[in-house]
């Protein structure tokens, strides 16, 4: 009686392999894109709207007939901006869902704790994640969307420098964001030979810098003040360096480009410039920008899906899988070897972010002009340049 | 006699050896065995956690502040300046009892919970080392820590070896290597427990005074018990950063600590096999709730708050109450 039981099954069985053999001939096998992002906790702002833009473009392109006749999968793992739950999500992504490209990691920490298993198992991984370590020394299988801090601190000294400026005082936070961006701007200045006459830290809990710019504003020599950070930390040194009446030139950095930061600095924030994605000043880009309307198409669609405002994140996320899609279409399959050469030959794709053009010795594929210079007036950003 | 003492006392052992024997039947990819690594570091943590807080009746929420110093004493002399893995898993131990002591020493001598309160200091300002010595830890960002290695044989989750003649992959072998790190964790713990020292701490858990009435030297055993513990944590931040290949500020961090006085209370204090499973339920958690990533904490909360209300000694002694309860039962029944 047993044995007959266990034949019957194994006859059951054997159908219904059959069946799923045959099911898959039909529908070819989706493409899995994996990702893992900080959707929620203290980096939600990244991860929200990341994930927003990846589940919305997945959903349009496997309309559009998907890429090379198959139909994309997304595979999403929150990881809370926890750099050991994202190295856990990452390994549970390549070795258990089994995917064939990575899209995500919005933080560096993140990023940089998913690295050496991403690059030992051999997957191609594309970082929503800015600090310049990730792609500086290049790593054979990582790739990101987003500028560099360098590239920021390159574009705001280079319209410093433009100005009439050589010397400067330097605020930062002391976050990852702060302090590495401190490191790149430090390392900048001496390359461009000016000089940092002033170099002064908060902390991400700090509610009053008074102190600081106060020890900026008596140093002398000071031709204009510098802010590097993230958060709410900028806004606060906006409103200080308006109480204390400093007319000296104000930058942040492209930390803070986003119109809730306008909102918390309020009328403060009038004059200061940071460098920027054109996402925040679509309409008024010149008509011959090749950006315009990749742009202007993905601020109009994200809104129209979401109803909320769009942010630069987002677009990151945006390239980041329109850069997947096209190294996948390139490469003719979703060969990890094959993709990751055509991530590296991707030349010429305009972006919301820039215009990539990758090789082999970056990984990254922007220059500093990609940023745009913002000033703020009349409570608006206004392209400078 | 002995043979009855030496039965009862590693009978827990033996199960949980048997368990780690027969767990990768069910274990279908390596992700699964990564994540079993993982739980069975963390749990070696916590049973040396356990020790004070099950045993001395100290708590301590700064033990990730120890776990992150091992964790980057391991990354930073092995990464920044070539060191072995032993050496550097071995003075990073001592490195961090030697700061458990400094710290116990003089508090452990006040009655009440000031250790608590100078853990958590402790353990923010190693947090906030780790965050701000950039040129050092690599800052928040943190810090790749290189593969685990003996005598120029590394340790590596992705390589493959031959282990008497049969081929395993290195998640594997990380396997094997931790659950045996788990179970000497387990058999020195026990030992330690049924030592006179481990009676020592009993009586100073039951009652300080009279402990002291009696003679026992409380500071120095509750300093000693401190320091152990300390150094569970420390060798246990070291193979976790080995293992995990890069660390951050986080393994550090004050909710990591939370963490593991969770995994203590959750699996029941003072029973080194039940805060094993402390550990391995609250490991789980994320990994079962990655769909529902926002209810993460929710559950979290409510599991908690379940197990203070109904079973307030800890999931694994109450359960325990529970069988042998129904069994004696049963046995009755049919007598």
């Amino acid at each position: 009686m047993f044995k007959t039981v266990i034949r019957r099954a194994g006859k059951c069985a054997v159908v219904a392999a059959a069946g799923l053999m045959m099911m898959s001939a039909q529908a070819a096998e989706p493409i899995k894109i994996g990702s893992f992002l900080s959707v929620t906790g203290p980096a939600s702002f990244l991860g929200d709207p990341e994930l927003k833009t990846l589940e919305m473009y997945v959903e349009k392109i496997n309309e559009e007939g998907g890429v090379l006749g198959r139909q994309l999968e997304l595979i999403h793992y929150d990881d809370v901006g926890n750099a050991s739950s994202a190295r856990n999500f990452a390994s549970r992504l390549i070795r258990s869902d089994r995917v064939d490209i990575i899209v995500g990691g919005s933080t560096t920490g993140a990023t940089m704790a998913a690295v050496p298993l991403i690059q030992q198992a051999k997957v191609p991984l594309i970082s929503l994640a800015g600090a310049v370590v990730i792609t500086t020394p290049v790593k054979e299988w990582v790739f990101k969307t987003p500028q560099t801090d360098r590239m920021a601190a390159e574009r705001i000294l280079t319209d410093m420098k433009e100005r009439g400026i050589t010397r400067f005082g330097l605020i930062s936070g002391t976050g990852g964001f702060g302090s590495s961006g401190r490191t790149q701007t430090l390392e900048v200045a001496e390359q461009m030979g000016m000089e940092v006459v002033a170099d002064v830290t908060y902390s991400g809990s700090d509610t009053d810098m008074t102190a600081q710019l106060t020890n900026i504003r008596n140093t002398s020599g000071v031709e204009a003040v510098l802010n590097f950070g993230f958060g709410q930390g900028p806004a606060i040194v906006t409103r200080n360096y308006a109480q204390l009446g400093m007319e000296l030139p104000f930058y942040q950095s492209h930390g803070v480009a986003s119109d809730s930061f306008l909102e918390l600095a309020g009328a403060s924030a009038e004059g200061l410039r940071l460098p920027a994605s054109p996402l925040l000043v679509p309409d008024s880009l010149p008509e011959d920008d090749p950006q315009k309307e990749v742009v202007q198409n993905y601020k109009a669609e994200y809104e129209a899906r979401w109803d909320s405002k769009v942010s630069t994140f987002g677009a990151y996320a945006y390239d980041g899988l329109m850069l997947a899609v096209r190294a996948i279409e390139e490469a003719g399959s979703t060969d990890p070897e094959a993709v990751r050469e055509a991530l590296e030959n991707i030349d010429g794709y305009v972006g919301v972010t820039g215009v990539f053009n990758m090789s082999p010795e970056d990984h990254n594929g922007l220059d500093p002009d990609s940023f745009r210079i913002l000033e703020v007036q009349d409570g608006e950003w206004k392209l400078i340049k | 006699m002995l043979n009855n003492l030496m039965q009862s006392r590693l009978r827990g052992l033996v199960i949980l050896a048997l368990i780690l024997l027969i767990l990768p039947v069910f274990l279908g990819n390596p992700f699964h065995y990564e994540l079993v690594t993982q739980m069975a570091i963390i749990a070696a943590t916590v049973v040396g956690l356990n020790l004070l807080v099950g045993f001395a009746g100290q708590i301590s929420l700064g033990h990730a502040g120890f776990f992150g110093l091992g964790a980057y004493f391991t990354g930073i002399a092995t990464g920044t300046y070539g060191w072995p893995s032993v050496p550097a898993l071995v003075v990073g131990a001592i490195v961090v009892g030697f700061i458990a002591w400094i710290v116990g020493r003089p508090i452990l001598r006040l009655k009440g919970h000031y250790l608590s309160m100078a853990t958590l200091a402790v353990g923010f300002i190693i947090a906030i080392i780790l965050n701000n010595e950039r040129a050092l830890t690599g800052g928040p960002d943190g810090m790749p820590v290189p593969a685990f290695e003996v005598f120029g044989w590394e340790l590596s989750a992705f390589g493959s070896y031959s282990l008497f003649g049969i081929d395993i992959e290195g998640f594997q072998a990380w396997y094997i290597f931790a659950s045996v790190v788990l179970l000497v964790a387990v058999w020195f713990a026990l030992n330690l427990i049924e030592s006179p020292i481990g009676r020592a701490l009993r009586s100073v858990h039951g009652s300080e005074v009279a402990a002291s009435v009696v003679g026992v030297n409380t500071a120095k055993y509750k300093s000693l018990v401190f320091v152990i513990s300390a150094v569970y944590a420390s060798l246990m931040g070291s193979l976790y950063a080995h293992f995990q290949g890069f660390i951050t500020p986080a393994v550090a961090s004050f909710e990591f600590s939370i963490l593991f006085i969770t995994m203590v209370v959750l699996g029941g204090m003072g029973s080194t096999f039940g805060v094993i499973l402390g550990a391995v339920v609250l490991k789980l958690l994320p990994q079962v709730l990655a769909d529902f990533q926002e209810l993460e904490h929710v559950m979290f909360g409510l599991i908690l708050m379940l197990t203070m209300i109904f079973m307030p000694k800890g999931l694994l002694p109450t359960l325990t109450i529970f069988f042998s309860k129904r069994m004696r039962r049963k046995a009755g029944g049919e007598a």
